[in-house]
C-alpha cells in the first residue's frame, strides 16, 4: 500500500470539518434561543413606568431600540441608576440623562383623580398603560395608587383637568437611612491638624 | 462547667453601668398624659378598638393584633382616651405615627384579670394565645412579636435566655434579674413548656453582672436551667453572637436561630410572659434605664408604656444644657431623639442623656486607610472596609455579594475606625437602598405584566373587531349576490350622485332671486350705516369717548358691509353680462372652431376620468366611471366626425346665418330678461292686489260691525275702506295695462246678485271720489233713469192689466218726488 500523507491529511481534516459542522448545525437548531435575550435583559433594567418619555410606546419597545443601537440615556423615570445599570450590561460608558426627554425626579408620584370633578369620560382609563384606573362611562373614576407607575399619561387627556400627580407620601415603612456625605468630600473639607483617632493619643480605641 | 466559645471580633468600650445600679427599680408618679403608639413592634399595625372619649381601665385592650405578625396595645392605666392622631414616635426618622392619647384618672383601676396557677394545665397553643393577647413583643430591641418567635415549626433543642445586656450604660435587665429572679425563672419554665421542654435551657450572662448571677443561682438549684457566664465583650448580646458563644453553632446567613433548633428570648420578655401567664397582666410597663451625666439621678424605673420621655427626665434632674444629644437605646446602637416628648415604647430599654464630655460630637471622617481594624472587630466576620467601599460607589451587587445583610449594625467597626468613618451609617443607607430597589423591582415587574396583559387584550379586541367587520362585509356581498341585482351598488351610487346634484341645485337659487336678495342686502346695509352714523353723531355730542370709539368702529364696519354688498351685486350683474357675452362668442365662432374646442375639452375630461379610474379602489365606482368614460369617448368620436365633415371655410361662407341666429338668440335672451323684470313687477302687483283684497274684506267686516253697533268710527272706517278700494282699482288698472289680463275679483261673476253687488261697490267707489255737486248730479241722473224705468214698467203693467199697477204707480210717484227734491237740491247747490 502506498502512503499518501497529503491525501490522508486532507481526508482527516475534511472529515473533522464535516463532523463538527454537523454538530454545530444540530446545536444551532436544537439549542436555538427564541427572541433576543439582550432585549429581555435590558427590559428588566428599565423601570416599567411605560410612560413613553423615551419616545417609544413602552419600556419593551425602548429595550428593543437600545438593542438596535439607540442611546441608553432616554429614560427619565429610571434616571442615572438605570443608565448606569444599562451601561454596565452593555459594556459602554454611562452618559448622563438626555434632558430632551425630561428631568429625573427624586419624588415618586402617583396620579390622583379629584373624584367630585370627574365626569366619567373614560379617557384616562384608555390612556393608562397599566390599567391602574378604575371606572366606567359616566361613573366616577379612581386611580389604584399601588398599581400606578406615575407615568403622567392620564393627565393630558382629561377634559376637565381633574387629575393631579401627587407625590407618594413618605411613610415609616419607606423611610431609610441617609447615606453620609462621601468621605472624599469630607477629606476636602478637612482642616489641617485633623488626624486619625489613634494618632491623637488622648483617646485610645 | 460548660464550654464557652469565643466571640468573633468585638470590642470592649467603657461599660458605664455602675451609675444606674445604685438604687432599686423605682416608680414614677403618673404623667399628665400617656401617648401610646399603635405600632411598637415589627409587623402589621394593630386594629384600633377604642374611640376618642372612651373611658378605659388599666389593662384594657386599646388595639387588637391584626394578622399573624402583630401585637395589640393595652391601656397602661385607667383614664379617658382624649385623642387618636399622629404624634412623633421614637424612631430614627423622627416621623410621626398614629398614637392613642390617654389622660390618666389617677385611680389606676385594673380591668378584671386573672392568671393561671398552673400553666401546665393549659396547652402550649393556649399559652401562646395568651401571650399574643397580652401584647408582648420582644423587649430586647427589635420588638419581634414573642408569640410568633415561640411558635417554632421545627423542634427546638435549645432555649437561650438572653441576659447579656452587653451595651454600655444599660442596666434594665440587670436590675430586673436582681429584683425579680424568681419570677424570671418561672417565666423560663413557661417558655420551656411552650417549646416542648428543650434538652438545653441556657441563660447567658456576662461576667460584669455578678449580683444578677447570684440572684438567679438559688432558684435554679433543682431545675435543668443552666446559667452560663462568659467574658464581657460587646456585642455578645447579639442573638447570633450569643448562640455562637454558648453553643458554638452559627446561624446560617439569612437564616433564623429556629433553623438550627434554637430559640432565643430576652430576659425582659421572659418576665413579661410570666406576668401575662401567672397574673393575666398584659404588657403595659417595662424597666427603663435613665442614665447619663446630663441627669443628676441615674436609675431604673418601672415605666408605663406611653410615658413621655420628658416626664422621665424631669424626675431625674435632666439638664439639657449639658446634654450632647438625647439617645434612645445605648451609645452603640441607639439613635438620637429629636423630640423630648416622644413616649417610652415596648422596646425602650434606656434613655441616655450623656454630657458633652461623655459623648463628644464625632470628629469629621477621614479617608479610609485600609488598616483592617474594622474587619478584626466585626462580630459577623464581614469585611467592613470593602462594604464601605462598595457602599460609597453604590455598587449594590457587590455589597450583597459581600453579605451586607449579615451585618447586625452593632457599630463595633465604627467604634474602632481610626478615621472616624461612620461605617454603620453607610451600611444602613445601603441596606435601605437595596430594599427599596427590591420593592421597586417587584413593582416594575407587576407593571410590566399589567402592561403586557393590556397589550395582549387590545390586540385581541382588535382582532375580534376586524373579524366582525370581515363577516359583515361577506354577509352583505352574499345578500347582494342572492338578490341577483348586480347593479345594486351602481344604483345606490347614482342615487347618491343625484341627491348631491339636487342639493347643489337647491343651493344655487334662480338669478333673479339672488339679485333680489343682494338688493335687499344692500338696502339693509345702507340702513345700518345710517343708524350707526346717527349714533356716532349722538355719541360725539355726548362727548363719551368710549362710545365715540365704538360708534366709529361700527360705522367703519357698516361701510365695509355696504361695500361688500354692493360688490356682490355688481359681480352678479357682470356675471349675467358675461354669460351673455359667452353665448355671443360661441354663436359667433365658426362651427369648426367650436367643434375643435369641444374636442379639446372632451379630451381633457377623458384624461381626468381615466386618472380617476386608476385611483378608484372601489369596484362599483370603477364601473360607473368606466361607463362615463365610454360615453365621453363616444362623444369625442362624434365630434371628430363632425369636424371632419364640416368644411374649413364653412364659417366664412355662412356668416349671415350665424349672425342671424345670434341676433335671434340675443333677442330671445333680452326678451327673457325683460320678462323677468316684468315678471317681478307683475308679481309685485299681483301680490299687492291680493293683499289689498284681503284688507278690504277685513275693513268691510269692521265697518259692518261698526254700523251695527252705531260706533262713532263709522265715518273713519268708511274713508279707510274707500281709500283701499281706490288703491285696489289703481293696481288692477296697472296690472291690466301690463299683462292685458284681469285678476282677482275680475273673474266672471257667478250670479246676478254678485254682479249687482260688484256694480254697487264700483258705484260706491265712484261716488266716494266725486264732489258733492257731482254726487247730486249723479243722483238726479240715476233717479231720472229709475223713473224712466219705473214708468216703462207701469205702462207695461197697465197694458197687461197686472195687479201690481197700483204699487208701480206709487213707486213712480215716489220716484218723481225724490227726483224733484234732488233737482231742487242740485239747483240750490249750483246757486
Amino acid at each position: 500500500m502506498i502512503q499518501h500523507p497529503l491525501i490522508a491529511a486532507l481526508v482527516a481534516l475534511v472529515g473533522l470539518a464535516v463532523i463538527f459542522g454537523a454538530v454545530l448545525g444540530f446545536a444551532a437548531i436544537k439549542f436555538r434561543v427564541e427572541g433576543d435575550p439582550i432585549v429581555e435583559q435590558i427590559d428588566k433594567l428599565l423601570p416599567q413606568t411605560q410612560c413613553g418619555q423615551c419616545g417609544y410606546p413602552g419600556c419593551r419597545p425602548y429595550a428593543q431600540a437600545i438593542a438596535d443601537g439607540d442611546a441608553i440615556n432616554k429614560c427619565p423615570p429610571g434616571g442615572q441608576t438605570t443608565i448606569n445599570a444599562l451601561a454596565a450590561l452593555l459594556d459602554v460608558d454611562a452618559p448622563t440623562l438626555d434632558a430632551e426627554h425630561g428631568q429625573e425626579s427624586d419624588i415618586k408620584k402617583v396620579a390622583f383623580i379629584r373624584e367630585d370633578e370627574c365626569i366619567g369620560c373614560t379617557k384616562c382609563i384608555q390612556a393608562c398603560p397599566v390599567d391602574a384606573i378604575l371606572g366606567a362611562a359616566k361613573q366616577m373614576h379612581t386611580v389604584i395608587a399601588s398599581e400606578c407607575t406615575g407615568c403622567d399619561l392620564c393627565v393630558e387627556p382629561c377634559p376637565v383637568d381633574c387629575i393631579d400627580m401627587l407625590p407618594v407620601p413618605q411613610g415609616l415603612a419607606d423611610w431609610k437611612w441617609e447615606m453620609p456625605a462621601s468621605s472624599a468630600e469630607q477629606v476636602k473639607a478637612l482642616r489641617p491638624g485633623n488626624i486619625i483617632a489613634t494618632d491623637r493619643g488622648d483617646r485610645a480605641a | 462547667m460548660r464550654k464557652i466559645w469565643d466571640l468573633v471580633g468585638g470590642v470592649h468600650p467603657p461599660e458605664n453601668k455602675h451609675q444606674s445600679v445604685q438604687q432599686p427599680i423605682g416608680r414614677l408618679p403618673l404623667p399628665e398624659k400617656l401617648v401610646i403608639p399603635l405600632n411598637q413592634h415589627i409587623g402589621a399595625p394593630p386594629k384600633l378598638v377604642v374611640n376618642i372619649g372612651d373611658e378605659v381601665l388599666k389593662g384594657q385592650v386599646l388595639a387588637e393584633p391584626n394578622g399573624m405578625v402583630s401585637v395589640g396595645v393595652h391601656a397602661p392605666t385607667s383614664g379617658v382616651i382624649s385623642d387618636i392622631s399622629d404624634y412623633p414616635i421614637p424612631h430614627p426618622s423622627g416621623m410621626s405615627a398614629r398614637c392613642i392619647t390617654l389622660i390618666p384618672d389617677n385611680y389606676d383601676r385594673w380591668i378584671e384579670h386573672a392568671g393561671l396557677d398552673d400553666f401546665r394545665a393549659c396547652s402550649p397553643a393556649k399559652l401562646l394565645e395568651l401571650i399574643r393577647e397580652a401584647g408582648i413583643a420582644g423587649l430586647g430591641g427589635a420588638g419581634f412579636p414573642a408569640a410568633v418567635k415561640l411558635s417554632a415549626r421545627k423542634p427546638v433543642s435549645t432555649l437561650i435566655i438572653n441576659a447579656t445586656e452587653c451595651e454600655p450604660y444599660i442596666t434594665a435587665d440587670d436590675m430586673l434579674i436582681r429584683e425579680r429572679a424568681e419570677d424570671i425563672v418561672e417565666g423560663i419554665r413557661i417558655l420551656a413548656y411552650i417549646l416542648g421542654d428543650p434538652e438545653e435551657v441556657l441563660i447567658g450572662i456576662e461576667d460584669n453582672k455578678p449580683e444578677a448571677y447570684e440572684a438567679l443561682q438559688p432558684y435554679l438549684a433543682d431545675t435543668n436551667i443552666e446559667l452560663v457566664e462568659f467574658p464581657t465583650r460587646y456585642p455578645s448580646g447579639g442573638e447570633k453572637q450569643l448562640i455562637q458563644i454558648l453553643t458554638g453553632k452559627e446561624v446560617p446567613s439569612g437564616g433564623m436561630p429556629a433553623d438550627i433548633g434554637i430559640v432565643c428570648q430576652n430576659i425582659g420578655t421572659t418576665y413579661a410572659i410570666q406576668r401575662a401567664i401567672r397574673h393575666g397582666e398584659p404588657l403595659i410597663s417595662r424597666v427603663t434605664t435613665v442614665t447619663g451625666r446630663a441627669c443628676t439621678l441615674n436609675r431604673n424605673y418601672q415605666t408605663l408604656i406611653g410615658t413621655p420621655i420628658s416626664h422621665l427626665l424631669k424626675h431625674n434632674g435632666y439638664d439639657h444644657h449639658h446634654c450632647a444629644r438625647l439617645i434612645m437605646g445605648g451609645p452603640m446602637m441607639g439613635f438620637t431623639l429629636t423630640d423630648m416628648d416622644v413616649p417610652v415604647i415596648k422596646t425602650t430599654n434606656c434613655i441616655l442623656a450623656p454630657s458633652k464630655e461623655e459623648l463628644p460630637t464625632p470628629p469629621p471622617a477621614q479617608a479610609c486607610i485600609r488598616c483592617g481594624m474594622c474587619a478584626e472587630a466585626c462580630p459577623a466576620s464581614l469585611l467592613p472596609q470593602q462594604l464601605f467601599w462598595y457602599a460609597q460607589s453604590q455598587n449594590y451587587e457587590r455589597l450583597e455579594a459581600h453579605n451586607l445583610f449579615d451585618c447586625i449594625e452593632c457599630g463595633a467597626c465604627s467604634y474602632v475606625c481610626p478615621s472616624n468613618i461612620p461605617l454603620v451609617q453607610y451600611y444602613r443607607a445601603a441596606k435601605g437602598e437595596i430594599r427599596k430597589q427590591a420593592q421597586e423591582k417587584i413593582k416594575s415587574d407587576r407593571a410590566r405584566a399589567r402592561f403586557e396583559f393590556q397589550q395582549a387584550r387590545k390586540a385581541k379586541e382588535e382582532a375580534e373587531k376586524s373579524a366582525k367587520r370581515e363577516a359583515r362585509k361577506k354577509a352583505a356581498a352574499e345578500a347582494r349576490a342572492k338578490s341577483g341585482d348586480p347593479a345594486a351598488t351602481t344604483d345606490s351610487q347614482s342615487d347618491i350622485v343625484q341627491a348631491a346634484m339636487a342639493r347643489a341645485a337647491e343651493k344655487q337659487a334662480s338669478p333673479e332671486a339672488q339679485k333680489a336678495k343682494l338688493e335687499r342686502g344692500v338696502a339693509r346695509a345702507e340702513n345700518h350705516l345710517q343708524t350707526v352714523e346717527q349714533r356716532l353723531l349722538a355719541a360725539e355730542q355726548d362727548g363719551n369717548e368710549q362710545q365715540v370709539e365704538q360708534a366709529r368702529a361700527a360705522v367703519a364696519d357698516a361701510r365695509l358691509r355696504l361695500d361688500d354688498a354692493l360688490a356682490k351685486l355688481q359681480a352678479l350683474e357682470t356675471e349675467g353680462a358675461s354669460t351673455e357675452n359667452k353665448v355671443m362668442e360661441r354663436l359667433q365662432a365658426s362651427p369648426n372652431e367650436a367643434l375643435q374646442k369641444k374636442i379639446a375639452s372632451l379630451r381633457e375630461r377623458i384624461a381626468i376620468t381615466e386618472q380617476k379610474i386608476a385611483e378608484a379602489d372601489d369596484e362599483a365606482l370603477e364601473t360607473a366611471l368606466q361607463n362615463g368614460l365610454d360615453k365621453q369617448i363616444g362623444k369625442l368620436k362624434e365630434a371628430e366626425k363632425q369636424l371632419a365633415e364640416t368644411p374649413a371655410g364653412d364659417a366664412v361662407l355662412t356668416p349671415a346665418g350665424t349672425t342671424d341666429a345670434a341676433a335671434a338668440a340675443i333677442a330671445k335672451a333680452q326678451a327673457r330678461a325683460a320678462a323677468m323684470g316684468n315678471l317681478s313687477e307683475e308679481d309685485k302687483l299681483r301680490e299687492s292686489i291680493m293683499s289689498l283684497e284681503g284688507r278690504i274684506e277685513k275693513a268691510q267686516a269692521k265697518l259692518d260691525e261698526a254700523r251695527a253697533s252705531e260706533s262713532e268710527h263709522v265715518d273713519a272706517l268708511q274713508t279707510g275702506l274707500n281709500k283701499l278700494q281706490q288703491k285696489l282699482l289703481d293696481n288692477r288698472e296697472k296690472y291690466f295695462a301690463l299683462t292685458g289680463q284681469t285678476i282677482g275679483s275680475e273673474e266672471q261673476p257667478q250670479d246676478a246678485a254678485s254682479v249687482a253687488i260688484a256694480r254697487a261697490q264700483a258705484r260706491a267707489v265712484e261716488l266716494a271720489n266725486m264732489s258733492e255737486q257731482d254726487k247730486l248730479r249723479e243722483a238726479v241722473n240715476s233717479l231720472k233713469g229709475r223713473l224712466e224705468k219705473s214708468r216703462q214698467k207701469l205702462r207695461q203693467a197697465e197694458a197687461e192689466g197686472s195687479e201690481h199697477v197700483e204699487a208701480l204707480r206709487t213707486a213712480s210717484e215716489k220716484l218723481e218726488a225724490k227726483l224733484a227734491a234732488a233737482e231742487q237740491q242740485l239747483a240750490e247747490y249750483n246757486a
